[in-house]
């Protein structure tokens, strides 16, 4: 999933200026999963922006909404429901929500409720890890299934670096250095002859070097 | 200058206010709890939301506070350990505010009516009394 955490409180009071109607719009996507930007966060943050105005001594009406998902236009055609009811919509959802509100609604001002973080998991109640860069060409098969791109501080794609320290990263003890873990997987599985391949240069156009990017499915496509 | 008269919200678990509930407010009153506090029971303090709490503050309360079962002991297991988790990202929001993190806590009681349920709510009235009226009054959903 986009893993996305909510702004400062700070940060949203001064974004969203002197505006007097906002559409506060939370996504059931991702950002409900891991409990950034979905119908709970979009009450607490809703009452905090209520507060914060009225600490600054600032009407604000807030207009509380969530769309099944923000990044596909069928859903984003909801927002209709809340037409004359607001001046800016404050979007809870990743920057994908963000971006398709913008695209889709050329005179609506729209500000981003959340900073989003990475693609992840949930290593455990109330913790997500970084575990994909989404850089468009996959090697899993020759890591063991661990990600060197995203995982790796360096993204090293030939082995580990040299501070690598007792499975542990140069950049914090609380990172493992995931070749060492690579190292140790592939050997559980009988293949660590593969750490013996050699990566060739890595083409990174598929990473977002090459410009945004874009799939067609010419069979799902009308 | 009249004394100011504060709104303290009380968050209680079915476990832990049953009898302070069943006695009554005259025998609540007599016990020395402060009038100035209102309770309000939940089934446990494990289904309380950040929302919940954060209302009340909207709704006018100087303070808020829950109390549920000791850690460890909770009727519902983790019940009052979720509740005092979410106690702390109201104190962390209402930082973020400019407000007193003091003005939300969260206490962990044993069951029944005792004296220690008393000194909760006197506690929390003397705090807030010292920090005065909270500067989120007046916000109304």
């Amino acid at each position: 999933m986009i893993v996305a955490e909510r702004k400062p409180l700070a940060e949203l009071l001064d974004m969203i200026g002197d505006y007097q109607r906002i559409l506060l719009l939370g996504c059931r996507g991702c950002v409900t999963v891991c409990s950034a930007g979905g119908e709970r966060e979009v009450e607490i943050l809703a009452s905090l922006l209520r507060m914060g105005r009225q600490k600054q001594k600032k009407a604000v009406e807030i207009v509380e909404g969530t769309l099944v998902r923000q990044c596909d236009r069928e859903y984003i055609g909801d927002i209709d429901l809340w037409e004359g009811q607001y001046d800016a919509i404050v979007s809870m959802a990743c920057g994908v929500g963000v971006n398709f509100i913008a695209n889709l609604r050329p005179t609506a001002t729209v500000f981003p409720g959340v900073n989003t973080s990475f693609f992840g998991g949930s290593a455990d109640q109330g913790i997500w890890t970084e575990q994909c860069a989404g850089c468009g060409n996959c090697i899993l098969h020759l890591t063991g299934g661990l990600c060197p791109v995203a995982r790796c501080a360096k993204s090293l794609m030939n082995g580990p670096c040299g501070g690598s320290v007792g499975g542990r990263c140069e950049i914090h003890p609380d990172v493992a250095c995931i070749w060492q873990a690579i190292h140790d997987r592939l050997e559980r599985l009988d293949h660590k002859e593969q750490m013996l391949q050699v990566a060739p240069i890595r083409d990174w156009s598929t990473a977002g070097h090459g410009g945004p990017r874009k799939v067609v499915r010419d069979d799902l496509t009308i | 200058m009249s004394e100011f008269t504060p709104d303290i919200r009380a968050f209680c678990c079915h476990y832990t206010s049953q009898q302070a509930c069943a006695d009554g407010p005259d025998t609540l009153k007599s016990t020395g709890f402060p009038e100035t506090v209102s309770l309000a029971r939940t089934p446990c303090t494990g289904k309380l939301q950040v929302s919940t709490l954060l209302q009340a503050f909207e709704q006018g309360a100087d303070a808020v506070y829950v109390v549920g079962c000791p850690e460890g002991k909770c009727h519902n297991l983790k019940g009052s350990q979720r509740a005092a988790k979410r106690v702390g990202a109201v104190r962390q929001a209402l930082v973020e505010l400019g407000v007193e993190g003091e003005r939300v806590a969260m206490y962990h009681l044993e069951r029944g009516f005792h004296p220690e349920f008393v000194a909760a709510a006197r506690e929390m009235e003397e705090r807030v009394k010292k920090l005065g009226p909270s500067p989120l009054k007046g916000v109304e959903k």
